[in-house]
């Protein structure tokens, strides 16, 4: 059995998305021309562009076609640090940047680089589930303050934040705010005027789009400084020739999240606690990492005692499961998550974690299978760690 | 290039991953001649090392072990526990991370240092057999020579830092710090640092 619980990482594309997207192959014309060609694709993205701007509550202008979710969060973080007249910071007036110690690396690197080019940055940090403090956010609010950046859904634990509530703090100081909504955009409702936001990121590759291609929300009246010079393209907010084909994908991709998200929903609630009580149930000295309720549906993070997580994630490949780790030996540094480091789990549980996230092609029938192989993958590693004993003590600390 | 659906690892690593040799069963110790532990959960491996040797002949007869870390650090035990069997003390002794890694078919860079703790637990057992033994004169320290004075890096600490991805002289002070003080030492530090490439990466 193939069982792919790493939707947070990627996603297949939806079968919509891939009839349209072959569907519309040929078509190669350049949006810019004014001949048949560039109509024809200048229309494409045009519609797309309007699918994405329904499906979050915007205006079409508000919609900035990228080429990533990480190229619209860097674009946003680098509006206030720049060497121009037209800094949204207000050029030096406010400087400070907001964000959290459990970002995506895109805005967290971003962040570190521009604090080597004169912007303070301040970083809020999140309690044992992951949540931010609004009181600590308060205290760092000022009229120094340019942009505060807080992830909607984290994409390593799920955890939400109250977007909401953080916009209308922000705003009463002045300040903008830009959510990165990646792993949130059809997953759970996103409405743009709802949540107040002034930017927001979305990603095509999370939600059964193609890769390559994102979108950036800016709201109406919001100065603006493009990342990518060179061209008029998006109304001269992003140059380069428009990813015509990626950009058709990813609005037939919001268009089918805004049929199927509701149903799949209640599915992935049902799916999770099956995998999280299975879990519980069969495998002793485990704990469950991010918020219990506050949580996207579909994400468990799960930490094994006396594992380390790269051994997990490939003895599960061998048997057809394809699962994620906040381990530092998967991806090749040697810290492990700052995720979970920053909810206070320590680094030995860290290295045993695994994320499994489920998706709308994820049966009950798949996680019972996981359930099935998880129990003896998980002892077959414990029993040669020198750092498990059954019921916890370490071979390390006696 | 990595082809599609083939590992990152080779195919002798994949196997010792896949079938482990050698795994200590429960945790009694009590009938091996030597122990040996490296490593530390926190930084995400940690390996257990026992030996039981032919006291006649000085030579490893059994060689077991634990190990909690990634694929490659299980790989390198398990490969590791079964180079020494048959090998003398003092051959075993000087078993290095890089006969290791060529055992395997070689490891990805970031996964070197995974090897290196598998031969200093390794070490550490053997010295443990010394010392049970009545052997003290025979415990080996592998020679250590202090480099930077301030924040007391030794040669071996470089060595590990290069076999954890440092290439530049600035690499080499994020991993150790050596430097960072006075600075008097950057010289014999960048020439150990050059050895060492060119040792462990023939660069």
């Amino acid at each position: 059995m193939k069982v792919y619980f790493d939707h947070n990482a990627t996603t297949p594309l939806h079968p919509e998305v891939k009839k349209e997207m072959i569907a519309a192959m040929e078509m190669f014309g350049n949006p810019s021309s004014m001949h048949t060609y560039g109509r024809e694709a200048r229309a494409n993205v045009e519609a797309s562009r309007r699918k994405v701007a329904e499906f979050i509550g915007a205006h079409d202008e508000e919609i900035i076609f990228v080429g990533s979710g990480s190229e619209a969060n860097n674009t946003v973080l680098s509006l206030f640090v720049c060497a121009t007249n037209q800094c949204v910071g207000g050029c030096g007036m406010r400087s400070t940047i907001i964000t959290t110690r459990i970002e995506h690396p895109c805005v967290l690197e971003t962040a570190e680089c521009l604090a080597h080019r004169g912007a303070h940055v301040k970083y809020l940090d999140v309690d044992r589930y992951g949540k931010i403090d609004l009181d600590q956010l308060q205290g760092m609010l000022g009229d120094d303050v340019g942009l505060v950046s807080v992830m909607m859904a984290n994409n390593e634990i799920g955890t939400l934040q109250d977007i909401e509530a953080i916009t209308k703090m922000v705003h009463a100081s002045g300040a903008y705010m830009h959510t990165d909504a990646v792993q949130a955009v059809g997953k759970v409702p996103v409405d743009v005027r709802r949540l107040g936001v002034d930017f927001l990121t979305i990603s095509g590759h999370k939600i059964y789009g193609p890769k390559g291609v994102g979108a950036l929300f800016v709201k109406k009246g919001v100065s603006y400084c493009p990342l990518i010079r060179g061209g008029h393209q998006e109304r001269g907010r992003r140059a380069g020739t428009e990813n015509t084909l990626g950009i058709l994908g990813l609005g037939r991709a919001v268009e089918m999240r805004a049929l199927e998200m509701t149903e799949e929903h209640n599915r992935m609630v049902q799916l999770k606690t099956a995998l999280k009580e299975g879990i519980e149930a069969r495998i002793d000295d485990i704990s469950i990492n991010g918020h219990p309720t506050d949580s996207l549906a579909g994400t468990l993070n799960v930490s094994f005692e006396g594992v380390e997580g790269e051994a997990v994630l490939l003895y599960l490949d061998l048997e057809g499961i394809a699962v994620s780790t906040g381990s530092a030996c998967a991806s090749g540094s040697l810290d492990p998550s700052h995720v979970l480091l920053a909810t206070g789990v320590d680094a030995e549980r860290a290295h045993g974690s695994i994320r499994f996230s489920m998706g709308r092609e994820s049966t009950m029938q798949e996680v019972d299978y996981l359930l099935d192989v998880l129990p003896g993958t998980i002892n077959k590693i414990r029993n040669m760690s020198t750092a498990y004993i059954k019921g916890g003590v370490h071979a390390a600390s006696r | 290039m990595l082809q599609a659906g083939e590992w990152a690892y080779s195919d002798t690593l994949k196997e010792h991953f896949m079938n482990p040799k050698n795994i200590l069963q429960g945790e009694n110790t009590d009938d091996f001649d030597g122990v040996g532990m490296e490593g530390n959960l926190q930084c995400g491996d940690q390996m257990m090392v026992v030996i039981k040797v032919d006291r006649e002949k000085d030579v490893i007869t059994d060689c077991q072990w634990k190990t909690y870390g990634c694929a490659s650090a299980i790989a390198s035990t398990s490969v590791l526990s079964e180079m020494v069997k048959g090998r003398t003390l003092d051959q075993a002794f000087n078993i290095s991370p890089k006969e290791v890694a060529l055992e395997l078919g070689g490891l990805p860079d970031n996964k070197i240092h995974c090897s290196v703790l598998g031969d200093k637990a390794l070490r550490a057992a053997i010295n443990d057999y010394y010392t049970r033994n009545g052997m003290t004169d025979k415990v080996k320290k592998a020679d250590v020579k202090v480099i930077c004075q301030c924040m007391n890096v030794t040669d071996h600490d470089i060595e590990d830092a290069v076999l954890e991805g440092a290439r530049t002289y600035l690499e080499l002070q994020e991993h150790t710090k050596l430097g960072t003080v006075c600075g008097q030492c950057k010289d014999e530090a960048e020439l150990l640092l050059e050895k060492f490439k060119h040792i462990h990466f023939g660069v």
